[in-house]
């Protein structure tokens, strides 16, 4: 029999001193954060050519300082756990003013990378020493994007880590993240322009690469004397039709859209703080699936009518259709689509709305998940309450409470298994699972049906 | 065509209404004061801390309504005519019914306490509770929470997420001892310490008191203390919602009086979810039973007797679960604070001391009877086939990876408890057989399969 009395009520009284209050030191880091993007602003005028080494440390520096520094005191100093307050109620998170100007000041910087990169000149300019010292030559358009893009995955990907510490999928999972923008997406890249070979985003492939398998960019390849340019076309082509079907079918799309891709990436960490604003409307869902395979098949009708041609025409070479085809793609699709509506809208449209409606690796990635995967995410019994935490947090807008609510399995095409659901829920009903395929989707009517596990079922 | 009436929007007349609708083509009503839409009321101190709003807590679309032919009226039942069959509302209407569900919840227990009744002085169960809480939130300083249980401890982090001070007065010894075990409990009062919360262990409430304008200013403790408070939060449990049916024929006691098909002592007329008692409760189950899936359950059920259908209820193996701040706690069979009659219990607790899983078990047939877990999540479709099938400790031991639900690369603990185990039971050692993942569940399933075989 437990001895009542052993609970001494005495118990360490003197940890519950006084809750410490952060929030002048917290405004102070925020303060720095907007001083580093401040500097960032002058310098396109012109100081940032001028005086590049200072221009880049001091900005990217104050924004590493004082974002980091935000992340420590917001998140670290108490216990682990979820750590979701005023989300519902901040203006940067909630559509609120803050939000609204973000989204215009993405969006516009989006356009006019696109469409007036002159304008960034002194940009590019300020980053020639990193460029140099890693590829070998000056900053070109994109080049200045990658290593915001590189710098935004890696401080805002030590917040999630430091956010969701209580979790080691999202520790483990966020590092590769990192890794995979860090290494194959910036550095292999940069250092293939090093060392002369040609330049190769090595976490892409086809269809998302769309470019990867048209005729032309075999024929670029195999003009290459190196070695690389062989071993880049056997390793795109290997993840398109090994890669892909195998790993899918073991993990799930998770492998690649969570996991690996550049994409993926940005929305986890620099768009962590957004992924609650995506629709989670019935309607969403319906527009969701016309969209995204609608996508797909036109990348795959167009990547086939460029190779009829190319077989016809007897020659890899540039056609008509490739270059029109690579144009009003790399236009709608590369740019609208997955840079300006994509990123520029994360804070009101959330954060996934390119991997959702319009990307075709996703797309592929979700067909093999939905129909010829292991992967699933389980639901724990009758556990649910019902609270909407999963759901909520869901960046892929799946209404993620109502299977578990059913204690059905949740195996939809668009989950990209960021556990993210999870992660909040308070009742530990959610886990993702690979396992046998073998009872994967199950669809019990009633509450009884889920918590009388009797055999005959 | 009958027109089947639900007084209540909670997950028990919801439910109720939705099982209604799929079996038959009735007309369905559901009438609720608090709120129009149905939404998810554990999920209310999310709402207030922001990480979602009211609408993120409604499990339908506002459509789902009309496609489903439920019928929603927001108003106030005043008062119920047995005989004649019909509702006096408070807008002066009248509705009549063929079958009345009584789903109306439950309220924060008073326990006629010096100034329960001043301004600032709530408890937490409606959404109406929370738009006061809320209302006042700017003016509190320090808030002090009366009674250790589940709601409270809600209410504690509630207010933590605006830096309001916490003062928490428990009046058992440890925080929530009469369920939890002294582990267990000891383990939450650390890590409402390490939140930071003022935990006043075995401390009663003496009265609140108030300022000349009603408002509450301050609390006396039974040991004479006086705290300054703006705000005190009273959650010492909850009581059936059951004031507009006093003085009537129903059948009342603590709650609706119902039997096992829920049906009350007048015709056509039920009572669900947190305002039923049962006449007499099934074995080993209290007459109220205030959890979420009990309530779908009842639903669930009503809908099955009011067609007509012999549908028994039944709740199967006792389960439950709730967070303690940051600590999730799951449940399986029935663990009180203390030991059943004839029962032992193995307990492990991780070196952080946040983690821990408690397992009772006969002492006689050493078959597991009830689990207990913190911070470490387990699966519902393997410990209570465990329970039900009664296998033996040493047997779940062995196998306890079928049972660990926590994600993937989440540190495991099977081993250490396998260690455990042999060390407390040095003469019936045991190897880890199953581990985690869910071909450790399907071995299970085999396994009670031939375990089933076996016995018949």
């Amino acid at each position: 029999m437990p001895d009542l009395n052993k609970v001494d009520p005495s118990i360490d009284l003197t940890s519950a001193h006084e809750h410490q209050d952060f929030s002048v030191l917290s405004k102070v880091a925020v303060a720095i954060m907007v001083i580093g993007f401040l500097i960032l602003s002058i310098a396109v005028f012109g100081p940032g050519a001028k005086y590049p080494k200072l221009f880049l440390f001091s900005s990217f520096g104050a924004i590493a300082f004082g974002s980091l520094a935000y992340t420590f005191l917001t998140y670290f100093l108490s216990p682990s756990g979820v750590k979701n307050n005023h989300i519902t109620t901040s203006a940067l998170t909630a559509h609120g003013w803050l939000a609204w100007i973000m989204a215009v000041g993405l969006t516009g910087f989006y356009v006019i990378h696109y469409w007036w990169s002159h304008l960034f000149e002194n940009w590019y300019r300020m980053m020639d020493p990193l460029s140099f010292y890693v590829r070998g030559k000056q900053t070109e358009d994109w080049i200045f994007y990658g290593v915001l893009y590189t710098f935004g995955v890696l401080i805002m990907g030590i917040r999630a880590i430091v956010k969701y510490r209580h979790s080691r999928y999202q520790i483990i999972r966020t590092c590769m993240v990192i890794f995979s923008q860090f290494f194959l997406a910036w550095l292999i890249p940069s250092l293939l322009v090093y060392f002369k070979e040609p330049e190769a985003y090595v976490n892409y492939f086809w269809p998302l690469s769309f470019k990867d398998g048209f005729p032309l960019h075999f024929q670029s390849l195999l003009q290459e004397p190196s070695i690389m340019a062989k071993f880049l076309i056997f390793w795109s082509l290997g993840l398109t039709f090994i890669g892909t079907p195998i790993l899918t079918y073991y993990f799930g799309k998770r492998w690649y859209c969570s996991w690996v891709c550049g994409c993926g990436g940005l929305a986890n960490t620099v768009g962590d703080p957004f992924r609650q604003n995506s629709s989670k409307k019935l309607i969403s869902w319906k527009i969701e699936r016309w969209m995204i395979n609608s996508v797909l098949i036109f990348i795959v009708v167009s990547t086939g009518y460029i190779w009829y041609v190319a077989a016809t025409a007897g020659t890899l070479k540039i056609n008509p259709a490739d270059h029109y085809l690579t144009k009003s793609y790399g236009f709608l699709i590369g740019m609208v689509f997955s840079g300006v509506v994509g990123t520029g809208f994360y804070p009101i449209l959330g954060t996934r709305v390119w991997c959702r409606f319009g990307c075709p690796q996703a797309a592929i990635l979700g067909f093999i998940q939905r129909f010829f995967s292991r992967f699933r995410i389980t639901t724990n019994g009758g556990q649910c309450i019902s609270c909407g935490n999963c759901s909520k947090y869901c960046e892929m807008g799946i209404d993620v409470r109502s299977y578990a609510e059913r204690g059905a399995n949740i195996v939809r095409a668009s989950c990209v298994g960021c556990g993210m659901c999870a992660t909040v829920c308070p009742r530990g009903v959610l886990n993702l699972e690979n396992g046998p395929r073998e009872g994967r989707i199950n669809k019990p009517v009633s509450l009884s049906d889920i918590i009388n596990f009797e055999e005959d079922k | 065509m009958k027109h089947i009436v639900i007084i209540g929007n909670g997950i028990a007349g919801v439910t109720a209404a939705r099982h209604l609708r799929k079996l038959g083509d009735d007309k369905i009503t559901i009438i609720s004061a608090e709120t129009k839409y149905f939404f998810s009321r554990t999920a209310l101190m999310y709402i207030y801390m922001g990480h979602m709003t009211l609408q993120d807590t409604q499990p339908y679309e506002n459509w789902f309504w009309e496609k489903n032919r439920i019928d929603l009226i927001q108003d106030k039942v005043e008062s119920v005519d047995y005989s004649e069959k019909k509702l006096l509302l408070a807008s002066k209407t009248e509705v009549s019914y063929d079958s009345l569900i009584l789903a109306t919840g439950a309220k924060p227990n008073m326990f006629g306490w010096k100034g329960q009744d001043l301004d600032g002085a709530q408890g937490l169960y409606s959404y109406q509770n929370l738009q006061y809480i809320e209302e006042r939130s700017h003016l509190i300083k320090r808030a002090v929470i009366v009674g250790g249980g589940l709601i409270g401890i809600e209410l504690a982090e509630m207010f933590l997420s605006r830096n309001i001070k916490v003062t928490f007065l428990v009046r058992e010894k440890s925080f929530w001892n009469k369920i939890l075990p002294n582990e267990e409990s000891a383990m939450i009062n650390r890590h409402i310490f390490e939140h930071h919360i003022d935990l006043r262990l075995g401390a009663e409430l003496e009265e609140i008191i108030g300022d000349d304008s009603g408002k509450v200013k301050a609390i006396k403790i039974k040991d004479g203390e006086v705290l300054d408070c703006e705000f005190v939060g009273l959650t010492a449990g909850v009581s059936p919602n059951i004031d507009f049916l006093k003085d009537s024929d129903l059948n009342l006691g603590r709650g609706i009086k119902i039997d096992q098909t829920f049906k009350t002592n007048m015709p056509d007329v039920y009572a669900i979810g947190d305002c039923a008692e049962f006449e007499v409760p099934l074995e080993g189950r209290l007459p109220i039973e205030q959890v979420w899936y009990t309530g779908k359950m009842h639903g669930e059920t009503v809908a099955h007797v009011i067609q007509g259908e012999e549908k028994t209820y039944k709740p199967g193996t006792w389960f439950n679960s709730a967070k303690f701040l940051d600590i999730e706690y799951q449940t399986y069979g029935m663990v009180l604070g203390q030991l059943f009659d004839g029962q032992e219990t193995f307990y492990w607790e991780a070196p952080n001391g946040k983690i821990s899983v408690r397992i009772n078990f006969s002492k006689e047939t050493m078959a597991v009877e009830g689990f207990n877990f913190m911070g470490l999540r387990a699966r519902h479709e393997v410990c209570v086939p465990w329970i039900e099938n009664k296998i033996t400790l040493k047997e779940v031991i062995e196998n306890f990876g079928a049972a660990n639900f926590d994600p993937e690369f989440y540190k495991k603990y099977e081993a250490v408890i396998v260690q455990q185990y042999n060390e407390e039971y040095p003469n019936d050692r045991v190897e880890l057989k199953t581990k985690k993942g869910l071909f450790s569940n399907y071995i299970q399933k085999f396994k009670r399969f031939s375990l089933t075989e076996r016995s018949s």
